[in-house]
């Protein structure tokens, strides 16, 4: 209710005397709330209006004095003044909190732009991270992930493999040796025999893991890493090798249009043997050799204790370095094992 | 394999281009390395004669000399030292356009007018380099052009064989290939067998039959020497990287080159008797036609006379018994030798010969007496004399057999999911040189003498996939049953232990597997690395026993480049010889250095320690969700005695960590204090299955304590008395402060621990708990002088 309202009550209804004190009252008191600056003043003008002992509160208890007629119309008329200084008492409140809020916290600004506290993350050797995406690929796919030793037997990495003492191909492996009988595997195959030794056929095998080939220049180290797929079931042809290599580049570029060619060439444990290139515009010839693959040959199949004529299989082998360069743009082979911050960071 | 693009299509010529016909063969399987012009682009040069030749007035190394290109003379100035009268040469008349687009024009040499340039072979992009003028035949007719003359408009196409084609080591092979692919037929050359017209012959023996089942030889008697190599076979030989020596080694060469048949020529003057083919005996010695004297070995074959060895067998002449120039009587050699027996031995002797290149991977084994009638033709038209007849010494019974395959059209289907028209598989084999046999489930095949490569079915199918081409076969996805496999789920994934060394700041390295031996001591006084026979240098000899090894070297690569915080990890073989075995196992590795946390505007420049490490292996540990692993005092010569834990599972020793010996540090040289971990990976790995135990609703009681002990005490000797005395419904012990100065005696520390008990059915009374702390206090106090602070 406004102050004419009452104005216009006192006149009706009262003596002069209370009713004109509480019109001063409340203009009183609506200027003490305007003028407090804090939230202890402003409670302080809530005791001395509206407290137990404040002025309008003391109004109430002169009630007494009036007749039966004009007392609940006077009580109304301060309840209501009482009620007008309690609404302007709790909004100035919410006004002096919410300055207070605005200026604590921006005291409490900071510079959000600063570097965060604690330690930083490492990250991943590129040729595991390379590793680690075509695993996925093929366990995707049903493969499952197989490894082997290291330092191997001739057996495993090159009888068992269709290659024989002697054979030409021997001498383009460039073999790291202890003994006249042990080496250090220059293929991933060895995986390949000791799986297929182990395990019944179907296979659908991948074997990851670091060979070595007595060679060192620009674009060789004496370590690298292969990853091989094998694949033997009743039903394997060469159109499911070609499928499946095709597929994996396509997947490992993430580029679906990417041109694959196979090409007829020579590995003693596979036949028919292939290479396969990839459309690469920065080669001479356009064509980019990336690995190499074929059709289990029918000679490894028996050696490992599986009849060719009831399986056949497929596999291929691809340099991991090689496909980590060409994924992330590395010119120089050798940096992969300088194991440079500089260079690892870079794949974080 | 070089060639020349025009000697191949003397035999066979499909119109292809050659950059198609280098597409072609390289689908085929016989890769082209490259392709170079003859000669570079250029024109106006002709065969010119020089005239006269007079010393330049005022240059010593210039000639004055006066040329003829058949209808008019010009005077020209030349350096070349070769030039001389009566010599024809390439000569590049004004307006001759060299290569390079360099324009010939009148010029003056020291003050000589010069019309026109003598052309040596590196100036018309015929070779990188030569000496002198290029010397022309003195039949060249004078005046002609030189392209059309040389027939420079070729290619040199060089294939890269893989070991299994040797049959494509001549040209008589790559024709057959090409024809094949194209469906045309070859122009072979034809073969006439040379009458002999003298008597004369050797006799030859046979003593390793395995080696050697086949020798042919004839003698050829007054030949000359002097004659001049035709232009023709020179040029042939040229494009094949040959170069022309005398014309019975050029016929020899020739007939390699041609069909794929490696010979030799011996001067019958300095032979001794009939011929032996025999193993050579230990330490014989022979002087090499290149002059490099060999001592044999006794697995080497070699042609000797009776007195002494001539040659060693498939691989190189001797130096006296060789074709020179005074030659007048020759014995031709061509033989058969057994791949096996060849294989190898040129590298044993550091050679590699375009004979052993042959022969290793196999010569046909019915080319002999068609390849000596060859040569011998040639050699008599070139050479002139009289030829003798041939004499063959053959061991059948050692002699490589036919091999018959016997091909299924059914197979041929299921390998390259396509079903092929029977008669295009015949056509294909046959024009391969197979004698093919249809039959009602497919073929039989007889493989030809030269096919070293084809003995079982796959190989044929391959061949027909080949010449099909492998990008025209279909593409398919192999399918397969989805079956579900069991993921053991306590073994925590390989991925999920580097992950969480990368989300722990450390940065994984790849290092060689072989390492510097002398570090590798130093590191691992106590064990012998597997030590490579054929190490690629002296400072990566000996197989890693640790991975410590590299990590340190990593880290040294880096402190050097101005790192000086370097956190990484490896996983991979080590590799330890233990009572002639060698274990094979996979661990997991790591080193730390310098700053705790990387320089930064709010991070403490704080090294890190033992712990940083010690809490890094322990949360590893726990990724498996398990308990039970313990760190003791452990030690190791490359570890820093009083800072070296050995950590075990249950009772099994699983690996080591520590900081790095300081004594190792220095001979390392390394400032930077390193500390290191290493344990087998597969223990790591393996985890437990989580257990559910219930959640207490009751709370928890705590108490605080606080001890002083001697330092000689150990945390674990503390813990392990608190566990076992402060009752079942102990929860925790944690450790909160280790404390040592004042108010402390030196030599002692304060440990301040909480411990917390919990029931899971009803709340804790007091007394309960002041019982178990007494018990705890008594304990320590008796078992470990543990005096409780106030």
């Amino acid at each position: 209710m406004s102050s004419k309202h009452i104005d216009k009550f006192v006149e009706i209804s009262f003596g002069a005397g209370i009713l004109e004190n509480l019109q001063n009252l409340v203009s009183a008191a609506l200027a003490n709330v305007k003028e407090a600056q804090d939230v202890q003043v402003l409670d302080q003008v809530r005791v001395d209006y509206l407290g137990k002992k404040g002025q309008i509160t003391a109004l109430l208890k002169t009630l007494g004095k009036l007749s039966n007629e004009e007392r609940p119309k006077a009580g109304a008329k301060i309840n209501e003044a009482k009620q007008q200084v309690e609404v302007a008492i709790r909004e100035k409140k919410a006004t002096l909190e919410g300055a207070a809020l605005a200026e604590q916290l921006k005291s409490e600004g900071i510079d959000v732009t600063l570097p965060g506290r604690g330690q930083k993350a490492g990250g991943l050797h590129p040729v595991t991270r390379t590793l680690q995406r075509i695993e996925s690929f093929f366990s995707n796919a049903g493969y499952s992930v197989e490894v082997g030793p290291e330092v191997e037997d001739n057996f495993h990495n090159f009888d068992a493999l269709n290659i024989p003492a002697h054979h030409p191909a021997r001498a383009m492996h460039d073999t790291f040796y202890f003994d006249a009988q042990t080496l250090l595997r220059t293929h991933t195959s060895p995986v390949q025999i000791r799986t297929m030794e182990s395990q019944k056929p179907p296979i659908r095998i991948i074997c990851p893991g670091r060979v070595y080939r007595c060679d060192s220049d620009v674009t060789h180290t004496p370590m690298f890493h292969q990853i091989e797929g094998l694949l033997v079931d009743k039903q394997v042809s060469f159109a499911d090798l070609k499928g499946t290599v095709e597929q994996f580049l396509r997947v490992f570029f993430e580029d679906e249009n990417l041109d694959v060619r196979f090409r007829p060439s020579y590995f003693p444990f596979t036949e028919p043997s292939a290479e396969f290139d990839i459309k690469w515009a920065a080669s001479k010839t356009g064509w980019l050799e990336v690995g190499g693959c074929g059709m289990v040959h029918p000679n490894v199949l028996k050696s490992s204790g599986v009849d060719p004529e009831q399986y056949m299989g497929f596999a291929f082998g691809l340099g991991v370095e090689r496909l980590a360069m060409l994924r992330y743009g590395v010119s120089d082979l050798r940096m992969f094992f300088e194991n440079d911050l500089k260079f690892l960071q870079q794949f974080n | 394999m070089k060639f020349s693009e025009s000697w191949l299509r003397e035999w066979v010529s499909p119109s292809l281009t050659t950059e198609e016909l280098e597409v072609q063969v390289t689908m085929a399987g016989l890769e082209v390395d490259g392709v170079d012009a003859v000669a570079g682009e250029f024109s106006g040069i002709v065969v010119g004669q020089v005239v006269s030749k007079e010393q330049h007035p005022d240059a010593d190394k210039l000639s004055l000399c006066q040329v003829s290109d058949g209808s008019e003379t010009f005077q020209v100035v030349c350096g070349a030292s070769n030039v001389r009268e009566g010599l024809k040469i390439p000569f590049a008349k004004i307006g001759a356009v060299l290569p390079g687009n360099f324009k010939i024009k009148k010029a003056k040499l020291r003050g000589v007018e010069s019309f026109g340039m003598l052309c040596a072979e590196s100036e018309m992009g015929m070779s990188d380099s030569s000496e002198g003028l290029m010397e022309l035949a003195e039949n060249a007719p004078v005046g002609a052009d030189i392209r059309d003359y040389l027939k420079l408009d070729d290619s040199i196409i060089e294939v890269d064989l893989t070991p299994n084609r040797a049959d494509c080591l001549s040209i008589k092979g790559l024709a057959r290939e090409v024809g094949t692919l194209n469906k045309e037929d070859v122009t072979e050359v034809i073969i006439n067998p040379v009458v002999p017209s003298i008597d004369d012959k050797l006799t030859v023996s046979l003593k390793a039959i395995d080696a050697c089942p086949k020798y042919v030889g004839r003698i050829v008697k007054g030949v000359n020497l002097k004659a001049q190599t035709p232009l023709w076979m020179v040029e042939k030989l040229r494009r094949s990287g040959v170069r022309s020596i005398d014309p019975i080694v050029d016929v020899t060469n020739f007939v390699l080159l041609e069909q794929g048949q490696p010979m030799h020529a011996f001067d019958l003057a300095k032979l001794d008797g009939g011929i032996d083919v025999r193993m050579a005996k230990a330490d014989e010695a022979l002087t090499l036609l290149d002059g490099q004297e060999v001592k044999l070995k006794d697995d080497t074959l070699v042609i000797s006379d009776q007195a002494k060895v001539l040659a060693i067998a498939g691989i190189m002449g001797g130096e006296f018994s060789g074709v020179t120039a005074d030659t007048k009587d020759i014995f031709l050699e061509v033989a058969y030798f057994n791949p096996v027996s060849i294989a190898g031995k040129a590298r044993n002797y550091g050679l590699h010969t375009d004979s052993s290149h042959r022969f290793e991977r196999g010569v046909d084994y019915r080319l002999q007496a068609a390849a000596m009638e060859r040569a011998t033709q040639l050699i008599l038209d070139i050479c002139g004399g009289e030829a003798g007849p041939v004499v063959e010494t053959i061991e059948e019974s050692a002699m490589p057999s036919e091999v018959t395959v016997t091909l299924r059209s059914e197979r041929v289907k299921q390998v390259l999911a396509l079903e092929l028209a029977k008669a295009d598989i015949s056509d294909m084999l046959t024009r391969l040189g197979m004698l093919v046999t249809e039959t009602e489930a497919g073929w039989t095949v007889n493989v030809p003498s030269y096919r070293f490569d084809i003995s079982i079915e796959a190989d044929l199918i391959e061949e027909i996939a080949r010449i099909y081409g492998y990008n025209n076969l279909p593409v398919n996805t192999p399918v397969g049953a989805l079956e579900l496999e069991v993921v053991e789920e306590v073994n925590t994934p390989i991925q999920t232990i580097k992950q969480f060394w990368v989300d722990r700041g450390y940065q994984e390295a790849i290092t060689y597997s072989f390492v510097d031996p002398k570090i590798q001591k130093l590191v691992d006084p106590e064990l012998d690395g597997l030590a490579l026979a054929n190490p690629i240098s002296a400072d990566m000899g000996v197989m890693r026993t640790n991975l410590w090894v590299g990590l340190i070297k990593a880290a040294e690569h880096n402190l050097n480049r101005q790192q000086d915080t370097v956190r990484l990890f490896e996983t991979g073989l080590r590799f330890i010889p233990t009572e002639g075995e060698l274990d094979q196992h996979q661990v997991i590795s790591g080193l730390i250095c310098g700053s705790r946390l990387s320089k930064g505007w709010n991070n403490t420049s704080e090294k890190v320690d033992f712990y940083d490490l010690k809490g890094d292996v322990e949360e590893m540990l726990a990724l498996g969700g398990q308990s039970g692993y313990r760190f003791e005092v452990g030690s190791h010569p490359a570890l820093h005695p009083g800072q070296c834990a050995a950590v075990y599972k249950g009772d099994k020793k699983i690996g080591l960590m520590g900081a790095l010996h300081p004594v190792l540090q220095k001979q390392l040289g390394i400032k930077s204090q390193l500390y290191v971990y290493e344990l087998l990976l597969g223990d790591v790995i393996e985890g437990v299955l989580p257990e559910y135990k219930a959640v207490s609703k009751f709370p928890e009681v705590s108490r605080d304590l606080a001890f002083i002990v001697d330092e000689s005490v150990q945390w674990s000797q503390v813990e392990e008395m608190i566990i076992s005395k402060a009752g079942d419904k102990l929860n925790s012990v944690t450790l909160f402060d280790v404390y040592r100065g004042q108010g402390i005696e030196i030599g002692r520390k304060s440990l301040a621990l909480g411990l917390t008990w919990q029931d899971p059915s009803r709340t804790l009374n007091d007394e309960e708990i002041t019982s178990w702390v007494n018990d705890v206090v008594t304990s320590l106090t008796e078992g470990l002088a543990a005096q409780l602070r106030g």
